[in-house]
């Protein structure tokens, strides 16, 4: 695959297109991370919900 | 289960671990078959092998819109039945929006250089669309700056609302006005213009990237129901502390 005289142009596209989604992808990762972190230390403290359930528990 | 009762964050987030791991392999699924096809598309008579830009720049450009336009949605959702998980989605949305319309921008003007000789030309198409860029920004920006999270939702959904004008200036100001920017090619009256050789790596491409965003979306949005948990707990904490 030849992609010619302007080459540097459409490897640039595609990799700033890849790092952008990976960025995106790394940040909505950490971030689950760190708010799982706080509701495990607010379990782990004894706060619970109005409902009863625990901090960390997804339902 | 039916659609008002994803409108509980409780039952969104059991959904959302249900089907984020599915959503995610169909979106790598689909984007390896797109990069495939992109890398094997023809080379244009015109343009060359620059055309394999327009495979990431239309999904990005046309992404920048729809996100914008979900938001507008979510806006409604926001004003006319103040619904918490409306703002939540607006909120999850704005940064994967302005992060599209970046690379809209970029890999735009990426393009621009070798086929108009320059990379920015300050016309409507282009202006426009740095206008939603900075859009976005702002609206990012309501969001942190205001501390208490129902007036941020109701400044943000305002400002989307006004906001949405822009769209259908961006999508028609290459009819209303003189631009280095090629009229619509895809969406357009009369069918697509583009040889099939180029449209199937185009549209794989663009229902990729739109999958893509609804997985960024829907973790984006968990994410945000959790972070207010964490903010509903915190305060309950410290209003049960001995004065």
């Amino acid at each position: 695959m030849s992609l010619g005289p302007y080459a540097s142009f459409i490897v640039t596209s595609y990799l700033l297109a890849t790092v952008v989604v990976l960025i995106l992808i790394a940040w909505i990762a950490i971030d689950y991370r760190r708010q799982k972190m706080r509701l495990s230390e607010l379990d782990a403290s004894g706060v619970v919900r109005r409902s009863g359930r625990s901090a960390t528990e997804i339902r | 289960m039916t659609l008002i009762d994803l409108a509980n964050p409780t039952r969104f987030l059991t959904l959302t671990a249900r089907i984020l791991p599915w959503l995610a392999a169909a979106t790598a699924f689909l984007l390896l078959i797109g990069l495939y096809q992109s890398a094997v598309a023809p080379d244009d008579y015109q343009q060359g092998a620059t055309v394999k830009i327009m495979f990431i720049h239309v999904p990005n450009a046309w992404l920048s819109m729809f996100v914008w336009g979900v938001m507008s949605l979510a806006a409604l959702g926001t004003l006319v039945w103040r619904h918490p998980l409306a703002d939540v989605a607006a909120k999850a949305a704005a940064p994967i929006g302005a992060a599209f319309t970046f690379l809209a921008l970029v890999t735009g003007s990426l393009w621009g250089r070798p086929m108009w000789g320059t990379y920015w030309e300050w016309d409507a198409r282009l202006t426009s669309v740095l206008i939603l860029f900075l859009m976005y920004l702002g609206l990012i920006a309501v969001w942190r700056a205001v501390e208490d999270p129902s007036r941020a939702a109701r400044a943000a959904a305002i400002l989307t609302l006004v906001g949405a004008i822009n769209l259908p200036i961006i999508k028609f100001s290459v009819d209303w006005w003189n631009t280095l920017h090629q009229p619509a090619s895809v969406m357009r009256m009369g069918g697509p213009a583009l040889d099939r050789a180029f449209l199937i790596p185009l549209l794989v491409m663009a229902v990729a990237f739109s999958l893509l965003f609804v997985t960024l979306h829907l973790a984006a949005m968990r994410n945000e129901i959790l972070r207010r948990r964490v903010r509903a707990l915190q305060m309950m904490q410290a209003s049960q502390r001995p004065a």
